[in-house]
């Protein structure tokens, strides 16, 4: 198998496939074997890839599946809906902004953005500020901007409303702007 | 209902508005406020850009 070129070429994308699900599932082990069934499924599937899209974008299509499955599991276990109360009840108090809705501190000039675009590095803080986001709200997030569920297939597996979605969304932008700004775009990383 | 239309809208409520856009067709009153608020406000135009940069930035990584 190791002289596979094909299944060498899988293996380059393990480390990614297991970022993107362990930012979804939160828990290593899981995460683990759903990348395995993923690279599995894609080595004896391979006739399936039809070189259209990338072999990262084919992947990724597969481990979809794998972590949708993974979460319809998990749904009989009541843990997952108060942990979302606790992440989407935060509508009254929001530290970003005056009590006016004005900006408390104004986004920073984030300079040419293909500079940063073009930077390997760039990506590893943007991964490092996934990371920092509350469990829910990175699984929400990623499920929407990397896996790209619809909206209301997102509604409907993780059992939210749609306005919990927009808010729990709209917290990760936020958040996500923020880390990047503090981390890349206001220090010497982008020099 | 002029007066309604043309009424400001908070940079916390424009950015909500942002942030939605790319969920849902936002609504013609909805997309006027914004409009108005994003032609008068530099921090809101640059949140804008901002959000864009994200979206490229998450396309690339999943590609």
């Amino acid at each position: 198998m190791d002289s596979d070129p094909f299944a060498a070429e899988l293996e380059s994308h393990r480390r990614y496939l297991l970022r993107v699900a362990q930012l979804q599932l939160r828990d290593q082990d899981v995460a683990e074997d759903v990348v395995q069934d993923t690279l599995f499924a894609a080595l004896t599937g391979r006739d399936g890839f039809s070189g259209r899209s990338s072999l990262k974008t084919w992947l990724t299509g597969i481990l979809k599946h794998k972590i949708v499955d993974v979460i319809r599991q998990r749904k009989r276990q009541p843990v997952l809906e108060s942990m979302f109360e606790e992440e989407t009840d935060l509508e009254d108090f929001d530290p970003l902004f005056r009590d006016d809705g004005g900006w408390a501190a104004p986004p920073a000039d984030w300079g040419d953005p293909e500079n940063a675009l073009s930077r390997r590095e760039f990506f590893d803080i943007m991964e490092f500020c996934l990371e920092k986001l509350p469990a829910n709200t990175a699984r929400v997030f990623m499920m929407r901007e990397v896996m790209e569920l619809e909206t209301d297939e997102i509604c409907k597996e993780l059992t939210i409303t749609a306005n919990n979605l927009w808010v729990i969304l709209y917290r990760a932008r936020m958040a996500l702007r923020e880390c990047l700004e503090q981390n890349w775009f206001s220090g010497q990383a982008r020099a | 209902m002029f007066h309604r239309l043309t009424h400001m809208v908070s940079c916390k409520e424009a950015t909500r508005l942002l942030s939605q856009g790319e969920e849902r067709r936002l609504a013609l009153g909805e997309r006027v406020k914004l409009g108005l608020h994003l032609r008068v406000c530099g921090a809101c135009s640059r949140f804008e850009a901002q959000l864009k940069l994200m979206r490229e930035a998450l396309a690339r990584y999943r590609r």
